[in-house]
C-alpha cells in the first residue's frame, strides 16, 4: 500500500539541513510496522514528510500509496486518501472544539470521495461512542482542542480522532510517550480493534512495552536519516536491552 | 482650556439645524436647555477633531470623510417589525424598546409591562421628570470635553429610558434598538439611553445598533447607565452599521458599592465606529467587566475606546478585547486603567489580542495603567498574530481544506467573546453574522500559503 523509495528530505529554504538521507519502507496492507531510533534521527520528521507539512522538502526519493506518488498532494489530500498521523506533539488550538471540527473533517472527507455526508445524528453517536471508547473525560472535548489537556489526555484525544477517522493508513508517532498504563492499554485495544486487513499503521515508539500489547509484523530502526536494521518483534527486544550503541558506531563510521 | 483655534470643523454644518431645535424647544424644561446649551458650546469650540496631532484622543483616527460630508437632521423613516427581525437580533420575550432615527417608537416597541421595569421614550421620561432624570442626564456623558457626546447633547431630545426598581431582578433581557431607517438621504442620528438600575436590582440590557440605509449615515450614541448599590447590568452591544457609515458612541456608567457591570460588544459596522465605553468604580467592591470583539475588512476602521476609573478600594476591573483584521482596515484598542490614591486593594487586568488576517492592516493597541494607590494588582498586554502555520497543518492533516481550516481557526478565535453572548437568540444572531462575515475577511486575506 505505502512505498517509500530512496527519500531525502531537507529543511524548506535552510541549506545543507537534510533529514532523511534515503529512506526505503515498504508497507502492505494490513501490517503493522514499527519504527524505533534514537532521538532526533528523523522519526517524526518522516511522519510529518508522509503527512505532508509544509515545512520540508523532499529532495530526492519517491512516496506512493496504492501506486499512486502522493508527493505533490496537500495533507487535506493525503487525509481523504485514508491517510492519519497522530501527532506527538498535538497543537493547542483555542475556541475549535473536537466535535464539530471532527465532523468538518469527515465531512471534507465524504464531499472529496463523493460520499454522502454522516447525519449529525450518526455523527454523535459514532462521536460519544469513541470518546467513551477512548477514556476522554467528555467535558474535555466540549472544551477547545487540545487546549489546557494534559500531555495524556492530548494523546487519548489523537486516539478519538483516529477512530472516528477510521483511516487506511495511519502513523502514530509517540502516540504511547507519557501515557498512565491504563491509557497505553487503550491506545494497544485501539490499534488492535482497527487492525485489519486494508489497514496499516506505522507506529513510531520508543517503547518496547507498546509492542507487547500490539505485535508489528516488522520493526524498523531509525537512525541519522536511515534505515540501518529492519527485522521481527525481537528487533525491538534487542533495542531494550542493548539501545541503539551498535547502529551509532556503523552510521557515524559511513558518515 | 485650550483656545478655539481659528476654523473649526464642521461646526457651522449643524448650527442650522441647533438653532432650530431651540426655536421649537420653547417648552421644553429649563434644566434641558441649559445641557444643551452648554453642550453646544462645549461642541462649537471642538468641532469635528480633524486634527490629530497632539490630540491622544484621535491620533490613530482620520476623521476628514465624516467633516468633509453633510448630514441632514430630523428626518424620520418608516421601519417594520419584519426588517428589525431580519437584520437584528430579536425575542419576543424580550421586553424591546425601539427608537428609529432617534425618535422613540411605541408601534415597534415590544414592551410587556414588566412588574418593576419602567422602559420607553426619553423624550416622555424627560417632560414629565420620571425618576431621576433630571439629576441623571448628561452628568455622566455630555459634560466632557468628548466633541461627539457634546454634539449629542446638544440635541438631546428623544431616545430610550430604561429604569430597573430596587430589588427587581427581570428574567429576560431588555433590548434597546437603535436604527437607522432606509431613506436615502444621508442623516445625523443622536440616540441616547439612560439606564437607572435601583438597589440590588438585576438586568439583562442588549444595545443593539441597526441601519438600514444605503447610504453613508451619521450616529453618535450615548448612554449613560446608573448602577446602584448592588446591582447587576450585564449589558451587550451590537453595532452592525452600514459600510459607509459613521458610528461615534460613548458609554458612560457610575457604579455604587458592590454593584456589578459587564458589558460584551460585537462590533462589526461601520466606515468609522468608535466604542467609547468609560466605568467609574465609584463604591467600595464594584467590579466591572467590558469584553468585545471586533472584526474589520475592507477600509473599515473600529477603534475601542475602553477606561476604567477605580475611584475607590476593593473594586476589580477586566477589560478584554479580541480583533480579527483583514483588507486594509485599521482598528484602534485604546484600554486605560486609573487607580486613584484611595483606591487600595484594587484588581485590574487589561488584554487585546488581534488576529491578522492580511499584511495591509493597522492595528494600534495601547493598553495602559495609571497607577496611584500603592496595593494594588494590575496586568496588561496586548498581541498581534497570524494565523498559525502549525495548527493549520494539524487541521488540514485531518482533510480539512486549508480554506476551511482557516475559516474555523479565525471562528475558534472568535469563540471565546461569542460564548459570552449568553441569551439564545442573541447568541444565535452573532454567531450567524461571524459565520457570515468570516468568507468575507478571508477572501482579503493574504497573510497564510505564502508565509
Ligand atoms: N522544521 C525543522 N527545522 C529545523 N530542524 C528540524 C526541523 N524538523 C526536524 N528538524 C531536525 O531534524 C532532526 C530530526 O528531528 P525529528 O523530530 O524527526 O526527530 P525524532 O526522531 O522524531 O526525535 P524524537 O525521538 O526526539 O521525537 C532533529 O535534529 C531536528 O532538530
Ligand atoms: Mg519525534
Amino acid at each position: 500500500m505505502l512505498e517509500i523509495k530512496n527519500l531525502h528530505t531537507s529543511v524548506l529554504d535552510i541549506d545543507d539541513s537534510e533529514i532523511l538521507k534515503g529512506i526505503d519502507l515498504s508497507v502492505g496492507k494490513g501490517e503493522i510496522h514499527a519504527i524505533m531510533g534514537p532521538n532526533g534521527s528523523g522519526k517524526s520528521t518522516l511522519a510529518n514528510v508522509l503527512m505532508g507539512r509544509f515545512d520540508y522538502v523532499v529532495t530526492e526519493g519517491e512516496i506512493t500509496l496504492d501506486g499512486e506518488s502522493i508527493l505533490d498532494l496537500r495533507p487535506d489530500q493525503r487525509a481523504h486518501l485514508g491517510m492519519f498521523l497522530a501527532f506527538q506533539y498535538p497543537a493547542e488550538i483555542p475556541g475549535v472544539r473536537p466535535w464539530q471540527f471532527l465532523k468538518a473533517a469527515l465531512d471534507s472527507k465524504a464531499e472529496a470521495r463523493g460520499e454522502e455526508k454522516m447525519t449529525v445524528r450518526n455523527f454523535s453517536k459514532l462521536f460519544d461512542e469513541k470518546v467513551g471508547a477512548v477514556g476522554i473525560n467528555p467535558t474535555l472535548v466540549k472544551r477547545s482542542l487540545n487546549e489546557g489537556f494534559s500531555g495524556g489526555e492530548k494523546k487519548r484525544n489523537e486516539m478519538l480522532q483516529l477512530e472516528v477517522l477510521q483511516p487506511t493508513l495511519a502513523i502514530l508517532d509517540e502516540t504511547d510517550s507519557g501515557l498512565d498504563v491504563d491509557a497505553l492499554r487503550i491506545v494497544a485495544e485501539g490499534v488492535n480493534s482497527m487492525r485489519s486487513p486494508g489497514r496499516s499503521f506505522i507506529v513510531v515508539t520508543h517503547y518496547q512495552r507498546l509492542l507487547n500489547y500490539i505485535t508489528p509484523d516488522v520493526v524498523h530502526i531509525l537512525v541519522n536519516g536511515k534505515i540501518v536494521n529492519t527485522g521481527g518483534p525481537e528487533l525491538a527486544l534487542e533495542v531494550e536491552k542493548d539501545g541503539y550503541k551498535k547502529y551509532l558506531v556503523t552510521s557515524e563510521a559511513t558518515a | 482650556m485650550t483656545l478655539a483655534p481659528p476654523s473649526i470643523a464642521a461646526v457651522e454644518k449643524y448650527s442650522p439645524a441647533y438653532e432650530s431645535l431651540v426655536t421649537a424647544s420653547a417648552a421644553a424644561p429649563e434644566w434641558l436647555k441649559a445641557v444643551r446649551q452648554q453642550a453646544w458650546a462645549t461642541y462649537s469650540e471642538l468641532g469635528i477633531p480633524v486634527k490629530r496631532r497632539g490630540n491622544e484622543l484621535w491620533k490613530y483616527t482620520n476623521l476628514q470623510p465624516l467633516a468633509a460630508e453633510d448630514f441632514r437632521h430630523g428626518l424620520t423613516g418608516e421601519v417594520s417589525v419584519d426588517q428589525l427581525k431580519a437584520v437584528g437580533p430579536w425575542d419576543d420575550a424580550w421586553n424591546t424598546l425601539v427608537v428609529v432615527d432617534g425618535k422613540f417608537n411605541t408601534e415597534l416597541s415590544n414592551l410587556h409591562g414588566t412588574n418593576g421595569l419602567v422602559a420607553g421614550s426619553l423624550a416622555d421620561a424627560i417632560s414629565t421628570g420620571t425618576g431621576d432624570i433630571e439629576s441623571q442626564i448628561a452628568t455622566l456623558a455630555g459634560r466632557e470635553e468628548y466633541a461627539f457626546t457634546a454634539l449629542n447633547t446638544a440635541f438631546l431630545d428623544d431616545g430610550a429610558y430604561v429604569a430597573i426598581e430596587r430589588d427587581t431582578v427581570l428574567e429576560e433581557p431588555v433590548q434597546v434598538v437603535f436604527v437607522t431607517s432606509s431613506l436615502s438621504e444621508s442623516r445625523v442620528n443622536y440616540p441616547r439611553l439612560l439606564v437607572d438600575a435601583g438597589e440590588n436590582s438585576s438586568v439583562v440590557l442588549i444595545e443593539t445598533h441597526l441601519n438600514l440605509a444605503e447610504e453613508s449615515q451619521f450616529s453618535t450614541p450615548v448612554v449613560e447607565m446608573f448602577a446602584h448599590a448592588g446591582s447587576s447590568i450585564r449589558h451587550y452591544r451590537v453595532q452592525m452599521e452600514n459600510e459607509k457609515s459613521f458610528h461615534l458612541g460613548t458609554t458612560r456608567i457610575r457604579q455604587l458599592d458592590d454593584s456589578n457591570f459587564t458589558s460584551t460588544s460585537f462590533a462589526v459596522g461601520a466606515s468609522i465606529a468608535r466604542n467609547d465605553i468609560h466605568t467609574l468604580l465609584d463604591a467600595p467592591g464594584a467590579s466591572c467587566t467590558l469584553h468585545g470583539l471586533y472584526m474589520t475588512n475592507g477600509e473599515q476602521q473600529q477603534d475601542q475606546e475602553i477606561s476604567t476609573t477605580h475611584a475607590k478600594p476593593h473594586c476589580t476591573s477586566d477589560q478584554f478585547y479580541k480583533g480579527i483584521l483583514s483588507g486594509k482596515s485599521h482598528a484602534v484598542f485604546s484600554g486605560k486603567v486609573v487607580v486613584m490614591r484611595d483606591a487600595q486593594k484594587s484588581d485590574a487586568t487589561q488584554k487585546d489580542l488581534n488576529l491578522l488576517l492580511s499584511r495591509g492592516v493597522e492595528i494600534d493597541a495601547k493598553p495602559s495603567l495609571e497607577i496611584y494607590a500603592d496595593d494594588v494588582t494590575a496586568a496588561h498586554g496586548a498581541t498581534a498574530g497570524h494565523v498559525d502555520r502549525e495548527t493549520l497543518y494539524y487541521l488540514e492533516s485531518r482533510g480539512v481544506d486549508q480554506e476551511a481550516a482557516k475559516a474555523i481557526l479565525v471562528r475558534g478565535f472568535a469563540e471565546e467573546i461569542l460564548n459570552e453572548f449568553e441569551p439564545k437568540s442573541l447568541h444565535d444572531f452573532v454567531e450567524k453574522v461571524t459565520d457570515e462575515r468570516i468568507p468575507a475577511l478571508l477572501a482579503e486575506s493574504d497573510t497564510l500559503g505564502t508565509a
